[in-house]
């Protein structure tokens, strides 16, 4: 098993491309480490991307927010401007595990790992993030919510890895929020995850909405139904029950070890009303 | 292919090792570096017994490659106490009997270090929920909860 | 009454440091996986994928091959043995279930049963070698559920279990190992005096005790046979008692020494890796170090039993219980053996009840087999009837601590399971509980308050400590019974006021099975009961034998002489001679007669039962069906507590593994058998965010059999909660949930189904 870790975009996608067996990206590990004790993978080649300056910084870009891919929850959590613009995806990154999971887990990694309870991937998708990709022929972008296709199956190309995301500037009186379900407090993978960025007018009332929802599907879903379920209202209890419908409506989940599909549905109308709730309050103090 | 040859700061010495690449810094730690007081509960990252701290971040060690570490600074349980002197958290921790088994402790004891680091004055929650990645079977944690605020406030007073 | 004073001061009952805790709080102490010896081998298991098949073939030959493979084992390494129950220290074994349990023969009976071994020179390698193995199944089908098990046709996980205890004996064989039944007064009568009856089904989930240490041994046998072993372990006499049956070896030759113990509850008192290092050290020649994973302590090592409990009870209007019926359906997994035995006895143990019938199943289906886990089978069969306790007082309209005092056993009580109690302390728990701020504390709506008590016998048994003098006059104990959580701290507090000397002037430390005499395991709570009994005739010893030095030494008889606030001296005050102290005799050893000790060999008898009741308040999202702890008090008997601060942390631990055990943890199968959440990550054990503060009251009522008063605390903690949260529950919900674990989805639907979505119809 080979260890890598370039100091370059170029660097990184070089090895990966060249890789004649499974190559495994390291970011914060803490998905990775825990398959291959499990022997769930066996790589033959990883590269370890948090040498390279572009995966590690936090930059302002356009009015937005560039987040290097292998930036920790808990470097996020300490940024207080960013936390300031898009406070449902810092919360939603510190959602992921423990204090020490914080201290390597990574936004690049928690979408990359491909799983559908991911915290900050339903987050990132109602912000409306985009990922920048690097590959061997050249970088591209797409939009979170089209990088995960199912389980442990991505939309990236052989030998592309992504290098980082971008998160929109975000226009006045707008907020997000983020909220997931687990039976305990702290240490579950999400039963259900809710994430909810909300614009709203002079008056209070909603002119811009995403919902995204997570564990519910085989992939984190993107909900134009809810999002359609509340703008143009101020999220008044008929609004709220709308976009509560509207998310049950579009949940597809399975029944297992975390939870039942009953629950899930239940759930997921509930958390996008409250994780709304949330945001619309943020909103309408900014 | 050949061990990997890292060399590190750990507990303020200079040290060096090879390794695999799929061997954790808890596994160098323990059977390399025979600094056997982080404990291996879980290996997924879910108990913590196996804390440390990387470049000054509370980390999982069973989560950290041993061949990451290279340049970098760790401290573990092993350099909590400076010389004859226990830390005020490992005192309060024996004043207070918040421990039992002891097994979690030394984990417990580094994330709570690296709480107070940053957040000298902390409520009864926020000890909480910094800690909930620390399993503890035997306290049902409220002796270990007690003992970080005393250590806190000790601490505090200098 | 023991105690001699020391110089000014009493340790027992103060909150001394534990003489182990600078070595645990700075990385040195040394628990089960941190022993290494010279050249050791690592020793990795093969387990069986499947719950249940026949294992037609093994073959080892390419593992061996393996450059680094040092040895492999199987089922041929060890020897059969009889089906028949003989004594393992206190215990009785089957050492045919045993040796099949260790190491699979003719059948795996549950995924992760270990089916072969292999010893290698890096772990690396022994991973490889166990790929290596080539095990041909012949897949038969499984049966997880207890109930299913014993129904006819279900799939026999052995041919020659007969039923045990029902007349007229079976012809054909099942997976039901035996039957128990206590009774006392006559049921059907006391069902007619009664005026109100609640009958209720209820069913548990098997949990894990959780322990954070995974089992770790490392083991070297040498050329001529001798042994040695360094293991965690909660009995390091019963390990080596169960290695020297499965491997053939005289007990003698196995040195077992306890390392310290990341937590056991229960569930290190039975050896799973122990005879597999000893067989692969025997064979290799070099020492063996074996360590589970997490996922290999759930599928391998013991959780308690799931079980089905039908509980029937009946009362009169003014809150006399006048009947108890249960019938108990407990899970064993593999091998026979579950704690449905104590569960009967315990059901009804807190109350006074003339009518009493419980009957019990112990089950085997396609599960790890279960290993004793606190207070082993009470806290499902008093759950059950604290449940069901509480509906009454609710249909009479009676305060349910009050229906309990009504109730509670006392001295002279006679137990529905045999024995007439001497003095109790139930009634004073209850008592305390009343008086708490908690109790009186307003809720909201959607919260719920809950009350249960708890009931477990505790034990004494084998003991043996020895008191050694220095040459200083310092004090080395010594005990044999691995040091859980605190024992160290209460033996050398009772040693110091024993012999009037200062607590820091005694070390004490865990004997290896070569230093001292036998002594049955850490469990049952009897370490520090029957400890600090032996610790007291050691005392005694050297009292003694310095008083009659004392004689010879000033010419008087020894009867003229007493040993009290750490000085011989004459009982009348003479001014021909001078007090000793013990520091004074340590000096003048040699001349008076050679070195100084006291060795206490006990069977410890009287054990007193230790009672509890548990305050709970929750709040429940009527969205969601999460359950929020807000407040919990215990308050318990401990007799006396001779170290009040482990004491408490007995209650605060056990109440918090209720707390999980009532709301989360389960073992979670597939339909293929497969236990699907092998990991602290969905097991779902209490985190420290899920609890609040946990009050400890710390209740004593001297028990009359020990030096001191002491009862055993460790295991009753556990018993109360199950029952206390299902009451607080039905309290917050109107809702009787009678399925543990009352997790979310459970929770939520049967607000559903009750007031529709959101809990919009309450």
């Amino acid at each position: 098993m080979r260890y890598e870790a370039p100091e370059s975009v170029q660097g990184a996608v070089a090895l990966l491309a060249a890789a004649n067996g499974d190559a495994r990206v390291l970011a914060g590990g803490t998905d990775l480490l825990v398959q291959m004790r499990a022997d769930v993978v066996e790589p033959e080649l990883i590269v370890d991307i948090k040498r390279i300056r572009e995966t590690r910084a936090v930059t302002q870009e356009n009015g937005g927010w560039r987040i290097g891919a292998a930036v920790t929850g808990a470097e996020l959590k300490e940024h207080a401007p960013l936390k300031q613009a898009w406070p449902g995806v810092v919360e939603a990154a510190n959602l992921i595990g423990s204090t020490q999971v914080q201290g390597r887990a990574t936004l690049g990694g928690n979408l990359c790992n491909g799983s559908p309870a991911a915290d900050s991937v339903p987050a990132l998708i109602a912000a409306g993030a985009v990922a920048k990709l690097a590959g061997p022929h050249g970088q591209r972008d797409l939009p979170v919510e089209d990088v995960m296709l199912g389980p442990r199956t991505l939309a990236l190309r052989p030998g592309e890895f992504v290098v980082s995301f971008l998160l929109p500037p975000r226009p006045p009186r707008s907020a997000d929020a983020y909220l997931r379900f687990i039976p305990r407090t702290e240490m579950d993978i999400a039963v259900v995850g809710a994430g909810v960025s909300i614009a709203v007018d002079g008056a209070g009332t909603i002119t811009a909405a995403r919902v995204s929802l997570g564990a519910v599907a085989p992939r984190v879903l993107l909900v134009a139904e809810a999002a359609q379920a509340i703008i143009g209202s101020r999220l008044d209890d008929a609004a709220q029950e709308r976009l509560a419908a509207a998310a049950r409506a579009a949940c597809r989940p399975i029944d297992d070890k975390r939870g039942t599909t009953e629950f899930r549905v239940d759930v997921a109308g509930v958390l996008a009303r409250r994780a709304a709730l949330i945001a619309m309050d943020r909103a309408r103090t900014r | 292919m050949a061990k990997h040859h890292v060399e590190a700061i750990v507990n303020g010495d200079p040290v060096e090792f090879l390794c695999e690449t799929e061997e954790t810094l808890l596994d160098v730690l323990r059977d390399t570096l025979h600094l056997t007081g982080s404990k291996e509960g879980c290996s997924s990252g879910d108990c913590g017994a196996c804390s440390v701290t990387l470049d000054g971040r509370l980390v999982c060690s069973c989560l950290v490659l041993g061949c990451e570490v290279g340049g970098r600074t760790i401290e573990t349980i092993e350099g909590m106490a400076k010389g004859e002197t226990l830390h005020p958290l490992q005192q309060r921790f024996l004043e207070h009997a918040a421990l039992q088994c002891g097994i979690c402790t030394p984990g417990f004891l580094v994330a709570s270090k690296a709480l107070l680091e940053r957040n000298p004055n902390p409520t009864e929650t926020e000890i909480r929920y910094w800690l909930a990645g620390n399993l503890c079977r035997c306290t049902g944690y409220d002796k270990i909860i007690t003992a970080v605020q005393d250590a806190a406030g000790a601490m505090r007073k200098g | 009454m023991a105690g001699n004073g020391t110089n000014g001061q009493q340790y027992v009952g103060t909150r001394t440091i534990r003489p182990d805790g600078a070595d645990k709080v700075t990385g040195r102490a040394r628990f089960g996986a941190d022993y290494n010896l010279a050249g050791q081998l690592i020793g990795k298991v093969l387990r069986s994928p499947h719950p249940h098949a026949r294992i037609v073939s093994i073959d080892t030959s390419k593992a061996e091959a393996l450059p680094g493979v040092k040895a492999v084992i199987t089922r041929d390494d060890f020897a059969d043995m009889p089906s028949e129950f003989i004594p393992a220290g206190e215990m009785m074994m089957n050492y045919k279930d045993v040796t099949r349990n260790v190491m699979a023969r003719e059948k795996a009976l549950y995924e992760g049963h270990a089916v072969a071994a292999v010893a290698a020179t890096s772990a690396v390698i022994a991973k490889k070698a166990l790929k290596l193995i080539d095990v041909t199944y012949d897949v038969l089908p499984h049966v997880i559920d207890v109930v299913e098990a014993m129904q006819p046709g279900a799939p026999i996980l052995h041919d020659d279990l007969f039923t045990v205890g029902v007349e007229p004996k079976p012809d054909r064989p099942s997976n039901v190992a035996k039957r128990v039944e206590i009774s006392q007064g006559d049921i059907d009568a006391g069902f007619k005096r009664a005026d109100v009856i609640v009958e209720r089904e209820f069913k548990t989930a098997p949990v894990h005790q959780g322990y954070i240490e995974p089992h770790a041994v490392l083991a070297t046998v040498s050329e001529d046979g001798s042994a040695e072993v360094w293991v965690s372990t909660q009995g390091h006499y019963i390990v080596r008692a169960h290695c020297a049956r499965l491997l053939g070896m005289d007990i003698g030759k196995i040195r077992v020494n306890a390392a310290e113990i990341g937590g056991g509850f229960g569930g290190k008192t039975v050896v799973y890796l122990e005879p597999l290092a000893l067989a692969l050290s025997r064979k290799a020649k070099r020492p063996v170090k074996m360590v589970m994973s997490r996922e290999e302590v759930f599928k391998a090592s013991g959780p308690t039993s799931g079980a089905v409990v039908k509980v029937k009870m009946g009362a009169t209007k003014d809150g006399k219980f006048v009947a108890g019926w249960a019938e108990l359906k407990y899970q064993a997994g593999a091998f026979q053996g579950s704690p449905v035995q104590p569960g009967v006895m315990c059901a009804y143990a807190p109350y006074e009840i003339e009518h009493v019938k419980v009957v019990g199943y112990d089950v085997v289906s396609n599960r790890p087999k279960v290993a004793a886990y606190r207070a082993p089978g009470a806290p499902i069969s008093e759950y059950a009837v604290e449940s069901v306790v509480d509906e009454i007082a609710k249909k009479l309209g009676i305060d349910p601590i009050q229906l309990r005092m009504m109730n509670a056993a006392h001295e002279g009580t006679k137990a529905a399971y045999g024995p007439k109690f001497g003095p109790l302390g139930l009634e004073e728990t209850l008592n305390s509980i009343k008086k708490t701020e908690h109790w009186n504390t307003p809720l909201r709506k959607w919260q719920g308050r809950g009350v249960a008590s708890g009931f477990w016998f505790n034990i004494g048994g084998e003991t043996c400590v020895s008191l050694t003098v220095n040459e200083d006059g310092t004090v080395s104990l010594m005990a044999g019974t691995p040091d859980i959580g605190g024992l160290r701290a209460s033996l050398a507090a009772v040693a110091a006021d024993e012999l009037g000397i200062p607590y820091d002037k005694v070390r004490p430390i865990i004997g290896d099975t070569g230093s001292l005499g036998f002594n049955f395991l850490t469990g049952g709570s009897r370490s520090a009961f029957s400890g600090s009994m032996a610790i007291v005739e050691a005392a005694k010893q050297i009292k003694s034998e310095l008083c009659a030095r004392a004689a010879k030494l000033w010419e008087m008889k020894p009867d003229e002489i007493e040993y009290a606030g750490g000085h011989v001296k004459p009982k009348v005050a003479s001014e021909k001679v001078t007090p000793m102290s013990l520091v004074d005799f340590a000096k003048v050893a040699g001349k008076t007669g050679g070195p100084i000790g006291g060795v206490g060999r006990i069977n410890a008898q009287g054990a007193g039962p230790s009672l509890g009741t548990h305050l709970v308040d929750l709040e429940v999202d009527p969205e969601t069906g999460r359950v929020t702890i807000l407040r919990y008090t215990v308050a318990q008997d401990a007799g006396k507590a001779l170290h009040p601060a482990y004491v408490e942390g007995q209650f605060q631990g056990g109440a918090v593994q209720g707390i999980g055990w009532a709301l989360n943890e389960e073992y979670i199968y597939g339909a293929d058998g497969k236990l699907q959440n092998a990991g602290f990550l969905d097991y779902r054990m209490p985190v420290a965010s899920d609890v609040p503060k946990i009050d400890a009251i710390v209740v004593e009522v001297a028990n009359p059999r020990h030096p001191y008063g002491v009862r055993g605390v460790g295991e009753t903690p556990i018993v109360p909660p199950l029952g206390a949260i299902a009451n607080a529950m039905e309290n917050a919900t109107g809702i009787r949930f009678t399925e543990l674990p009352m997790s979310p989805p459970k929770v939520l639907k049967a607000l559903k189904e009750k007031y529709g979505a959101g809990g919009a119809g309450r």
